[in-house]
């Protein structure tokens, strides 16, 4: 991806510290790229001011596409492409089609659900994280600032961090 | 901790629920008024042989069809035996009966909803707890009603309860049946067993209803958590117990009507319909109660999880109807099928038969999808009552078709029953809310709950 991006990463011991911090630190009109945590964080996405996401939209979709194509599937090999009477049934009788389009919905949404999911969330394969701070997946909670998103100068940024309770901030480039 | 409430069982609220018990009576009489005069017409109309164009005309417009009657030989035989209560009495009995096995299942299952909630060691349900305690008040009159009525229908209701069926030339099938219900009498006499059972099962709730209701009100005056524990092992064993006798009441209240006709999934059915009846039920008051400015520990993240209790089980409940549907048409055997087919052939019941998908299944899992309607008032407002109106027409399905065969409708008869059945129902539920704390006060979870946020 883009690289010489400069980010300030604040480093905080406490939950508590990051959330208020977290606060604290947008009300002064810094927008905050990420936060890092090695558990979740209650609260955490409201006070980043996160929108629920889309995904159980998405997930909704795939699911209906799932229930189409297993009822369309089903509908024509047995009631076009080759009809069979199955227990004196009508060719293209509905009950016996329900478990395997509940099966279809069910592997369409949930796979459909991940994929997407991996995708925005830029987990694919060929992508590496960006390890802000290896602390993050120990005991440290990691917040970080991209420079250019922001207007505020790099020391301004290190201050209010300081100010809100950040153990240490350091500075990251990619 | 928290402050003190109390429902408060207003007088407004009283003539409300009192009007809704006068509307019912009125439709009721109505009912019963309009089914013996087309009773009338029809005993007209065999009397005369269709002597004249006119009582042939009035009585094809008021008799069904007669499709798919001869359901084997025992059936017709029974029928000429049977003879019985005029049809609008029978009609009565069946809406009696119909209407006090729903009514029952969702007083049981306030204390189900209980027991649950301690054997799940549950946190969040700590502050709405006291509302299905209320409705297991319903439970002691539940009982007696269902002994009482029992005696009064049996006749008309329980085609098994004839002793002429267990005669020499009697029903083969049903003598095979007879020990499950005449244990250890003599076939075709009084029925030993079976009463025993309807009297063991209710006694049973309502002992541990009274148990657990003495330990949750005990905790408001002592505190601590030894309450606590004592409440969740009688919870724990009233739900093996309620597995039992949910299943078995189920196949003797309801099933048995269909005397020949058996599925092994029908303790499941009855029991997955009341219980998201009971849920629908007890959200539905705590909307209320909620709107009424009563709850103030109740938020949405609570009422998050009672929708998606109601939401799960009402697809429970579905793959419970589908799972006996499915298995029963695709085997297509004469003795199962008689069942779906009674109900999808007859003009009464073939579009409840289907109301019952939509209003069951499809609405409330549309209608409750989304997170967002899980945690507004507004949204359960509406589903919850669906549900409830849907699930009385699945008990309709489940019972009137066997007694009432071609006879059956949904009139104000019906309609009026149900309404009186509500209003008491209501009363005594709302009565029992007002003399208890609405809000546990020293429960172990509150302050858990306090902080419940999903």
């Amino acid at each position: 991806m883009e690289s010489n991006k400069n980010f300030v990463v604040g480093v905080f011991d406490d939950e508590d510290v990051l959330l208020s911090a977290v606060e604290g630190t947008r009300e002064k009109g810094i927008k905050i790229h990420e936060v890092y945590s090695p558990f979740p964080v209650h609260g955490l996405d409201e006070a980043l001011g996160y929108k629920r996401s889309r995904l159980p939209i998405a997930a909704f979709m795939f699911g209906l596409t799932g229930t189409s194509l297993a009822l369309l599937m089903q509908i024509w090999m047995l009631g076009f492409d080759w009809p069979m009477i199955i227990g004196g049934k009508n060719h293209a009788s509905l009950p016996p089609f329900i478990p395997v389009t509940f099966e279809m919905t069910v592997l369409l949404a949930a796979h459909g659900m991940v994929l997407t999911f991996l995708i925005v969330s830029n987990l694919k394969p060929y992508k590496w994280p960006r390890q802000f701070d290896l602390r993050s997946t120990d005991d440290k909670h990691v917040m970080a600032v991209d420079l250019a998103t922001n207007k505020l100068s790099k020391e301004e940024i290190s201050r209010i961090l300081k100010d809100n309770g950040a153990s240490e901030v350091n500075e990251k480039n990619f | 901790m928290i402050a003190e409430e109390k429902y408060i069982f207003k007088p407004e609220t009283k003539r409300n629920i009192f009007i809704l018990g006068v509307v019912g009576v009125l439709l009721f009489a109505l009912g019963v008024f309009l089914a013996m005069r087309s009773e009338g017409h029809k005993e007209e109309g065999h009397e005369k042989h269709a002597s004249t164009e006119i009582t042939k005309q009035l009585t094809a417009s008021v008799t069904p069809v007669a499709e798919g009657e001869h359901e084997g030989g025992h059936e017709a035989k029974a029928e000429h035996h049977e003879g019985g209560s005029p049809v609008w009495l029978k009609r009565i009995f069946t809406s009696l009966w119909q209407n006090n096995i729903f009514f029952t299942g969702i007083g049981i299952i306030g204390l189900f909803f209980i027991a649950v909630q301690y054997a799940a060691q549950a946190g969040w349900s700590a502050p709405i707890k006291r509302i299905p305690l209320a409705i297991g008040h319903w439970i002691p009159i539940a009982g007696v009603l269902t002994i009482v009525l029992w005696f009064v229908i049996k006749g008309d209701v329980f085609h098994w309860t004839h002793s002429y069926l267990y005669a020499a030339d009697g029903d083969k099938a049903l003598k095979g049946k007879s020990g499950f219900f005449f244990w250890p009498l003599a076939a075709g006499s009084f029925p030993l067993f079976f009463i025993v059972r309807m009297v063991v099962f209710f006694g049973l709730w309502y002992l541990f209803f009274t148990w657990i209701k003495k330990e949750m009100l005990a905790e408001d005056i002592d505190g601590g958590v030894q309450h606590w524990f004592t409440a969740r092992k009688f919870s724990a064993i009233f739900l093996v117990i309620f597995a039992v006798s949910s299943s078995v009441s189920a196949w003797d209240w309801v099933m048995s009507i269909d005397t020949h006709w058996f599925s092994t999934m029908f303790g499941w059915y009855v029991f997955a319909s009341w219980w998201v009846t009971g849920l629908a039920v007890i959200t539905l008051i705590v909307v209320n109660l909620k709107d009424a400015g009563y709850l103030k520990e109740f938020n949405a993240n609570h009422l998050h999880d009672l929708g998606k209790f109601v939401f799960a089980f009402s697809i429970f409940w579905t793959y419970i109807w589908f799972s006996q549907f499915l298995l029963i048409y695709y085997a297509n055997i004469p003795e199962e099928t008689v069942y779906f087919i009674s109900r999808l052939k007859n003009s009464p019941y073939s579009w409840i038969f289907y109301a019952n998908l939509i209003l069951n299944f499809v609405l409330p899992f549309l209608l409750l999808m989304t997170r967002d309607a899980k945690r507004h008032l507004s949204m359960l407002k509406v589903v919850c009552p669906i549900i409830v109106i849907g699930h009385w027409f699945d008990f309709y399905n489940m019972i009137t078709p066997g007694v009432m065969k071609h006879d059956g409708g949904v009139g104000f008869l019906e309609i009026g029953l149900a309404l009186i059945f509500a209003a008491v129902f209501l009363y005594v539920v709302l009565n029992a809310l007002s003399k208890i704390q609405l809000v546990a006060k020293n429960h172990p979870f509150m302050e858990e709950s306090l902080h419940h946020h999903i």
